[in-house]
Order: structure tokens, then sequence, then C-alpha cells
């Protein structure tokens, strides 16, 4: 069974992080934000299985299940977080939010 | 590796597409499918490299478990379109243009060196299978199990502190 090279697993895990990284710091909306976040941590991902798949080790694979438990223990606290700043200021915009400002 | 090949490059496009249209929607549960969408050809992704395992995790974790509890939030927030505004480049704004410029460099340099890195030939489902990597996991790995385990319950602790309808001041 012939397989890729890794260059194009890795060229479409850079792509993706880009996008992420875009979206964190051009977007206003928090949950928006957010998901960027995730798009970034999955591209590290696909990095981690790439790797783990050239080497023929399996460590890789238990560093991706380790990055997911901390995704999602993230995913709660942020949620959370967006959920008490609609709470007190009513908006989720991030330019909106300077309560730490003056 | 012609299935390989076009497959590769079907997900992939699929995976950037709706990896942008989570980025570029202007409302945030438009942003919220599309990101499954991307969850669902990442795991495609993983599938061709072998890993069935963390495919199937990927699906369960991400698409299953967070996106739920996303698209909860959003629409418990009933937000409404975010109106268009100019774009005004700021100074803030520069850190992500310089990651884009590396990587875009990073990008052109691989492709036109032309050296490829074949992985090793063979069948490593086994090895990337759910017995095999438990039996890493349980034996090797038990400590930062443990320690992602308290970390779990410390996240859903402090979720549901913040999430209270007082907070204390």
């Amino acid at each position: 069974m012939n397989a890729l090279p890794i260059e194009l697993y890795l060229g479409l895990s850079a792509i993706i992080f880009c996008i992420g990284a875009l979206g964190v710091i051009f977007r206003r909306n928090a949950i928006i934000i957010f998901m960027s976040i995730e798009l970034m941590l999955n591209s590290v991902n696909l990095t981690f299985i790439t790797f783990s798949r050239y080497l023929g080790e399996q460590t890789g694979q238990i560093f991706v299940l380790f990055v997911m438990a901390v995704a999602a223990a993230e995913s709660a606290i942020g949620l959370a977080i967006i959920l008490a700043l609609f709470r007190r200021k009513q908006t989720v915009y991030v330019d909106e939010v300077n309560l730490l400002k003056n | 590796m012609e299935l390989q090949l076009i497959s590769f490059i079907i997900l992939g496009i699929i995976a950037i597409a709706s990896a942008l249209s989570t980025v570029l929607n202007r409302h945030p549960i438009y942003s919220a499918m599309s990101l499954i969408l991307h969850f669902f050809a990442l795991a495609g992704i993983y599938l061709t490299l072998q890993s069935q395992f963390i495919a199937v995790l990927q699906i369960l974790v991400y698409a299953g478990a967070i996106m739920v509890l996303v698209v909860f939030v959003i629409m418990l927030l009933n937000l409404n379109e975010e109106e268009k505004r100019k774009l005004i480049v700021q100074s803030r704004h520069s850190f992500g243009i310089i990651i884009v410029a590396i990587f875009a460099i990073m990008l052109v340099v691989y492709l036109t060196t032309g050296v490829f890195h074949y992985p090793n030939e063979g069948d490593f489902s086994t090895m990337f299978g759910a017995k095999a990597l438990g039996d890493l996991l349980f034996k090797q790995h038990l400590a930062a199990f443990e320690v992602v385990g308290i970390l779990l319950l410390a996240a859903i602790i402090g979720a549901m502190v913040m999430a209270k309808k007082k907070l204390i001041d």
C-alpha cells in the first residue's frame, strides 16, 4: 500500500492553522473566536497524527488523546465565560468589553 | 495510491472550504454547522492516515460533545447577525499577518523544493487501533491519564461556578 508524502498533510495543517489564527485575530464575536481556537487545535492534531504515521510511532496518537481532553475542558470553561459575559454585559463582541480598561 | 490521493484531495478541499466558511460567516450558527462539517472531513483525513481510532474519537468528542455545547450556547444567547463593519487594520492584527506570511513562505518553500518524504509502507491499522493504544495509555502514560481526569473535574466545577446566575463579586 503506497502512501502520500507527508508534505501534503503538513501543508493542509498549516493552511487550517492560518485560517484559525486569522479568525481569532480579525473576528469580534467571542463564539466565533472560540471556534477558531478549535480549528487551530485540530490542525495541530493533524500534524501529530501525520508524524505518528510517518514514524510508525504510537506516541503521537496518545498526544492527540490528551489534546482532545484538554480541548473538551477548554470548551466547557470558555463557553461558561461567554455565558457569564453575556449575563453581565449583554454582548458577545469582544471590542465592547472593557471592564479592566480604566 | 490513486484512491488515496483522490480521497485526500476531496477531503482537503472540504476541510479548507468549511474552515473558511467557519471564520467568514456572520451568523454564529452557520459557523457552527460548517465547523461540524470540518470535523467530519478531518476524521476522513485521519482515516487516510490509518488512524481509525482517532477518527472515531474525533467525531465522538468534537462533532458530538463540543459542538452540541457550542450550538446550545448559541441558541441560549439568541444572537442576531453581526452587522457589517468596515475592517480597519490595527496594530494588534499584525501578529496574524506575520503568522500567515511565515506559513505562506514555508508552503512555497516546501512545494518548490520538490523533496517529498514518504512514510513507511505497511499496515499500521492494528498498531493505531483501540487495543494497542489502550495498552500504551494505561501502561506507560497512566499518571498523565489520571492528571487529565483531575483537569476535567476542575473544568466541570469551574464551568458550573462560572455559569451560575449570580457571580460572586
